[in-house]
């Protein structure tokens, strides 16, 4: 069946949810690990995200961006990594001392440079 | 303090066992330390190196040695202690062989078995080649050679957590305790031995309760770069090029994810041991709802059983690592000479 007979029943063609870790690559973790290598201490407590201003006005959940990072899951991080506003406070609560602020900066930058081609 | 030399059994010749024993014969009683295998040590013989310092397991095994290296104690080995029954005051003591002994006190100490890894049949233990066990893992580090069933070297490896632990399907809803930290250097140790191979642990929990441990997990992120995915493995299956995918849901991102790998190996759990089942059956000593041996409080009488002049010691009560079997061991010999010098 294609997507207009789908159609017709009001369905519409979602992308899979499913990480395909053999179908993505780790580029953008290993850009942001090289460069901010406690980025590897993370161990996704989540204190960063219930500390974060930004995230509780818009979605973006720095834990979990982590965790995309490190999976190679690129197209959920891209709208994410602009809602930060680098003010650092999560950087005080990191039980794991992860320079989240980097982090997030080094992500975005990551992401420029993969869509020119350039990482 | 009465000097009088007594005699004293213990069943099962792993660690709990061996220290027991030679704790009792230091304090110069006679003891009959009877082991079902050929050769005592119990799982220790088949491992590598130890947790959380990576020693090599060969350090503690040479202790155990020693330890039972005295002219008071009487090693058997291949036999085991079927029955234990109270007898006036001493204890009857019924070995597989048709032979009995008699005893002033006795110890229990025959410790675990591991998760039969089969029994979880998803994960394709016995029917692929290169789903293999945490024992069979320290196996390949014994022989110094890592690789897939046809030779290989493989490049990503994936250990999963709680294989028979934390599970009613398989009937333990208990934590076997130490596999999480198993896991921990199992995997630095592939890291170390293979730069180039990826090893991810897949776990419900990371349960580093021990003294180092969570410093371990820390030091495998920080320095050996090993991943971690919290999830419960499903299945495993083998696609045409004959490498291994896992199905998991990455519960951090909250979504499935499928993943190839050239090995799989699964932490199995401890359960109580057939040959104690045995004993425990035959005697009819209590059990708790996790099958081991149930103690007689516990917090505060943890080696110590119904029968009087019986005493507990090790695995064969509860999940525990090396250094709390030792020291349970000790405190069963506390117990036993306590009973022997105020019964
Ligand atoms: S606070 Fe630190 S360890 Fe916790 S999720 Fe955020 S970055 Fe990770
Ligand atoms: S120690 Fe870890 S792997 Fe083992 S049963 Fe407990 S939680 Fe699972």
């Amino acid at each position: 069946m294609n997507g207009s007979a789908g159609n017709k029943f009001g369905f519409t063609v979602n992308r899979s949810r499913l990480i395909d870790y053999d179908a993505s690559d780790r580029l953008v973790r290993d850009y942001v690990t090289l460069r901010e290598p406690s980025f590897r201490l993370c161990f996704a407590c989540g204190g960063c995200t219930a500390t974060c201003t930004a995230g509780q006005h818009a979605p973006f959940n720095l834990r979990r961006m982590n965790t995309f990072i490190r999976r190679g899951e690129i197209e959920p991080l891209r709208e994410e990594v602009t809602r930060c506003m680098l003010c650092g406070k999560c950087l005080l609560v990191c039980p794991r001392g992860v320079n989240t602020r980097n982090v997030v900066s080094l992500a975005a930058e990551a992401i420029k440079k993969l869509d020119r081609n350039e990482l | 303090m009465s000097t009088v030399t007594k005699h004293v059994v213990v069943a099962g010749g792993g660690v709990a066992g061996m220290e027991a024993a030679g704790a009792l014969a230091e304090l110069g009683h006679r003891v009959t330390l009877i082991e079902k295998e050929q050769k005592p040590g119990g799982h220790l013989k088949q491992w590598h190196a130890l947790f959380p310092d990576r020693r090599p397991a060969d350090d503690v095994r040479k202790y155990l040695s020693r330890r039972i290296d005295n002219r008071n104690i009487k090693l058997f080995t291949g036999i085991s202690v079927e029955k234990v029954r109270k007898q006036g005051h001493d204890l009857h003591i019924e070995l597989s062989d048709g032979s009995a002994l008699t005893a002033d006190a006795a110890i229990i100490a025959t410790g675990f078995d591991l998760f039969d890894a089969r029994r979880k049949e998803e994960y394709g233990y016995g029917i692929y080649d290169n789903v293999i066990t945490s024992a069979g893992l320290e196996d390949m580090f014994n022989a110094g050679r890592i690789t897939t069933a046809d030779g290989r070297t493989p490049s990503r490896i994936g250990l999963v957590h709680c294989v028979g632990s934390r599970d009613e399907k398989v009937d333990n809803n208990h934590c076997s305790k130490v596999c999480c930290v198993t896991a921990v250097k199992q995997a630095i140790e592939v890291r170390q031995k293979l730069p180039s191979c990826e090893v991810f642990c897949f776990y419900m929990d990371m349960r580093m309760y021990g003294p180092y441990y969570e410093e371990l997990y820390r030091e495998s992120q920080e320095v050996h770069n090993v991943n971690y995915i919290r999830g419960k493995v499903s299945e495993a299956s083998v696609n045409i090029n004959n490498r291994l995918v896992v199905k998991v849901e990455d519960t951090l991102a909250g979504r499935p994810l499928r993943m190839e790998l050239d090995m799989l190996v699964l932490m199995v759990g401890m359960e109580m041991s057939q040959a104690g089942t045995r004993l425990a059956e035959a005697s009819a000593l209590g059990r708790g709802i996790n099958r081991f041996l149930e103690t007689g409080d516990h917090h505060y009488g943890n080696n110590l059983g119904h029968v009087k002049g019986l005493f507990y010691a090790g695995t064969c009560t509860a999940p525990m690592n090396i250094t709390d079997t030792i020291s349970h061991a000790r405190a069963a010999v506390t117990e036993t000479v306590r009973y022997l010098t105020t019964r």
